[in-house]
């Protein structure tokens, strides 16, 4: 428990993505079995162990702590599992070692709700503050330590000298605290994946660029729509589906609608979508409703219902498809999906071989409800990763808006002494409101112009963040924009990000909220979501 | 006569009468007494100073070499001043750090400044005096202020660099007492590489080696050849971290000692990747056992968390009120003088 406790108090604070590889590498070296293992699946969301709620702990700091001393601490240091770990205190001489986070997970996992809180405050006694902390984090509200599952995946991949996309694939198969995947990196077999609903990790198109084109013959490319969803992989064998995202995440709990309606054997790619009342898919903000849930109520089944729009086939019953080109695959996800079956539908092929008449339909895109295009050789082989030339997506353009900086935050990591994440707003009457945040788009060289214009007209600062002076004028692009009570404009853009510095153009001439309002997309009805 | 009949809290601090002398005043006075030299306690500009020498020569060193009115009393000597006697006792917090230890009409009351009571390899310990009036400060005056031990912390900066051997640690430490203890304590824990220092730390490192505390071998690293810099550990005031200063350094692992590293979304807040729990300040456990080893008839708490310092007191059945003052750095965090 103790090494584990360490690990997520590194983690806590660690900003860069390779500095928490390392942190998880180092942990993997030296953790003992089977606390390694709990300690990835932890990591990676795969423990269920939201046991204890607030009022637990709640209760728990009233029965051992002084209730003012204990109000005063929680009202400074405003995160209550944290506060009991830090003024929790164990008898004088603690004769009991740390338990470890085996013993913690099983006991947990098998124990009655109302014997937790003596379990709890048993444990309390045995650890350190760090230890304290971990512990209460790991029973209530989940780590939030910054560290997603693909994350955690690559460390051990990492650490275990494996391709990650072989531990992609078996991962899925196998359960905490992951003996199998330990002995595979102990130099043992890798665990078999062909009769289970394994993951197996995407294949990624490149963006099409106008300079690509002249060397690329459109009749070597199907064609296709790039539908404004999510990418799924569903697989399904015996019986058993699952469904994972792009991430790799397991996600398959927060479409019971789709797993039901599930009939086939094999793996398929396709779009997860949300379908309208006609049948048809439903703008991608309907989608977000069903996004990041751990539980689906059954009005949200029934108002936002899900659908899978397949286009491609990985396998098909036990038989591995991905070694054949995509013109076979096509043919055999037609043989299975030609005709509709309920919750999963083909993505219609789009006949065309010429690159003007792709082009119009690209321009029809947004107005269409579609992201772009999708343009995938027929003699492409389905290959992990994002390889340079079978596929590629067209997207359409995105949108642009004149905003006028008001915020700068300071970056992590890297980008700590530069101010590069910026709040801009338009105007609404003759007063500027927030409309987004973007800290990409630009280069090293502009962070740094844009950082001393910060500096240079500050207005005020709040911590780590500074007001500014309206004057600077960033011409943002983004894909969409959608009502959102969540902001104070009642905007939220999707994918916003710096596309040009408009270090010319006087910011009362920025846009205005109107020009934005126009842009918003058909939105779904408000509900308790 | 009681104490409160001759200590009053005035615009400038604490004042005694009956001595007509002020306890680090916050403005200008005729006559001070300084318990210890961070800026925020001790201000230039005063008609006579009386301190430790090592105190005095702290505030002559960032006074630009010298300082007017300097009046030095070194530890466990009796002075004087108007009807009062006074004697400076060692406080533990940093260099020279002194309770100023009164006796007037019958009372002794000690006015402890900033402590701690941990061992600190660069100062004098703390001294318990019984007293009938004990001064404390309260700024890590809640029970979530459990300082971990110092080796502990040390151990996780050394871990870090075995972790990322290509990477600058950037410690930063106030330029007063937490620099000097960080870098003692490495070379205690067996560190003996090149300490790179940012300007503002070398004069009072370079002090502090002049009094017989051997902190080994430090470097400017403004200046420094980038390259020079990767796993080695870099020092400064915290207030440089995150400034246009700190990107000289190659792919510097920010780290912070401060006893507000405790809390974990403080750190976060100041986007610091390793947080070190190494405070010059008493944490919960010693303030508690600190007042009641004092055997105060009365305990007066200024600067910090009075609320729960006095709740606390009263459940023990001790006498305690705060002393409100204004100016002491609460949260002294983003300053560069000050303690935590």
């Amino acid at each position: 428990m103790q090494r584990f406790a360490d690990l997520l108090d590194g983690l806590v604070t660690m900003p860069s993505r390779n500095g928490k590889l390392r942190l998880i590498e180092d942990y993997l070296a030296h953790a003992p079995d089977p606390d390694r293992g709990y300690g990835l699946a932890a990591l990676t969301g795969e423990l269920d162990l939201g046991t204890a709620k607030p009022k637990a702990i709640r209760e728990l700091a009233e029965a051992r702590c002084d209730p003012v001393l204990f109000y005063l601490s929680y009202d400074y240091v405003g995160d209550l599992a944290e506060t009991l770990a830090l003024m929790w205190q164990g008898p004088e001489d603690t004769p009991e070692d740390p338990p470890p986070l085996w013993e913690v997970i099983d006991t947990l996992m098998a124990a009655p709700r109302t014997r937790i809180p003596e379990l709890l405050a048993g444990w309390l006694d045995r650890l350190d503050a760090t230890g304290r902390w971990a512990l209460l984090k790991l029973i209530t509200s989940g780590l939030r330590v910054g560290v997603s599952g693909r994350l955690a995946r690559t460390a051990f991949a990492g650490w275990a000298g494996l391709p990650l996309n072989d531990v992609e694939e078996a991962w899925p198969c196998v359960q905490p605290p992951y003996e199998p995947l330990f002995a595979w990196a102990a130099g043992g077999p890798k665990p078999e994946v062909r009769d289970m609903p394994a993951f197996r990790p995407f294949m990624l198109a490149n963006p099409l660029e106008e300079t690509d084109m002249p060397a690329l013959d459109p009749a070597d490319y199907a064609v296709e729509w790039k539908w404004d969803g999510i990418r799924v992989q569903v697989a399904r064998r015996f019986g058993e589906t699952r469904i994972f995202a792009r991430s790799g995440d397991d996600i398959t709990h927060a479409f019971p609608d789709v797993v039901e309606a599930a009939d086939f054997d094999g793996a398929l790619d396709g779009e997860l979508l949300v379908m309208d009342a006609s049948g048809e898919p439903a703008p991608f903000n309907h989608l977000q409703q069903r996004l990041n849930r751990k539980t689906v109520s059954a009005a949200m089944l029934r108002k936002y219902p899900a659908f899978v729009r397949a286009y491609d086939l990985l396998q098909d019953g036990p038989e591995d498809l991905r070694e054949h080109p995509f013109r076979h695959r096509r043919k055999r996800l037609e043989a299975l999906f030609g005709t509709p079956r309920d919750r999963f539908d083909l993505s219609p092929l789009i006949p065309l071989n010429d690159w003007s008449r792709m082009a119009e339909l690209r321009d029809e895109a947004r107005a269409r409800g579609m992201e772009g295009l999708m343009l995938k050789r027929w003699d492409s082989v389905y290959v992990p990763g994002r390889p340079k030339g079978p596929w590629f997506k067209w997207k359409r353009d995105p949108l642009t808006v004149d905003a006028v900086l008001l915020y700068a935050q300071r970056g992590h990591g890297k980008r700590s002494s530069f101010y590069s994440d910026y709040t801009f707003g338009v105007w609404r009457d003759d007063e500027l409101v927030p409309v987004g945040k973007a800290y990409f788009g630009f280069t090293d060289e502009e962070l740094r112009q844009i950082d001393r214009w910060v500096r240079a007209n500050t207005t005020d600062r709040f911590g780590p963040v500074r007001a500014v002076t309206p004057g600077l004028v960033f011409e943002v692009a983004f894909d969409s924009v959608h009502p959102s009570p969540r902001h104070k404009s009642g905007l939220a853009m999707r994918f916003p990000r710096i596309s040009r510095i408009r270090w010319d153009k006087p910011h009362a001439e920025a846009d205005r909220l109107e020009t934005l309002l126009k842009l918003v997309e058909a939105a779904p009805a408000a509900d308790g979501g | 006569m009681h104490p409160r009949d001759w200590i009053t809290v005035t615009r400038q601090g604490i004042y005694i009468e009956p001595g007509d002398f002020h306890i680090d005043p916050l403005r200008p006075v005729p006559r001070a007494v300084v318990t210890h030299g961070h800026a925020d306690h001790a201000r230039p500009g005063h008609g006579a100073t009386l301190a430790t020498p090592e105190t005095l020569a702290i505030m002559a060193a960032r006074n630009g070499g010298s300082l007017d009115g300097a009046d030095a009393l070194p530890y466990g000597e009796t002075r004087r001043i108007g009807d009062v006697s006074v004697r400076l006792v060692p406080a533990g917090h940093v260099l020279g750090a002194a309770q100023i230890v009164m006796e007037y009409g019958g009372a002794r009351v000690v006015v402890s400044g900033d402590y701690k009571r941990r061992p600190d390899p660069t100062c004098a310990g703390f001294e318990v005096v019984p007293c009938d009036v004990f001064v404390t400060e309260a700024t890590f005056a809640l029970p979530v202020f459990r300082h971990p031990d110092d080796g502990h912390e040390i151990a996780k900066l050394l871990d870090s660099l075995r972790l990322f051997p290509d990477r600058a640690h950037l410690v930063g430490a106030y330029a007063l007492g937490k620099a000097q203890r960080v870098i003692a304590l490495l070379r205690k824990a067996g560190y003996d590489r090149p300490i790179w220092l940012h300007g503002a730390l070398q004069n009072l490192v370079d002090l502090y080696q002049a009094h017989g505390v051997d902190l080994g071998e430090t470097r400017p690293a403004t200046g420094a050849a980038k390259a020079d810099m990767k796993g080695e550990i870099v020092m400064a005031p915290p207030a440089a971290l995150q400034d246009r200063w700190s990107r000289r350094l190659p792919d510097p692992v920010t780290a912070v000692a401060s006893g507000w590293m405790r809390v974990r979304g403080r750190a976060r807040q100041k986007g610091v990747e390793l947080p070190l729990i190494l405070s010059d300040h008493a944490d919960w456990d010693e303030l508690t056992t600190t007042i009641q080893e004092v055997q105060a008839g009365e305990i007066w708490v200024t600067h910090g968390r009075e609320d729960a310092l006095v709740h606390f007191a009263k459940t023990k059945g001790l006498h305690a009120e705060a002393l409100y003052i204004e100016g002491y750095e609460e949260d002294p965090a983003d300053a560069t003088g000050g303690g935590g």
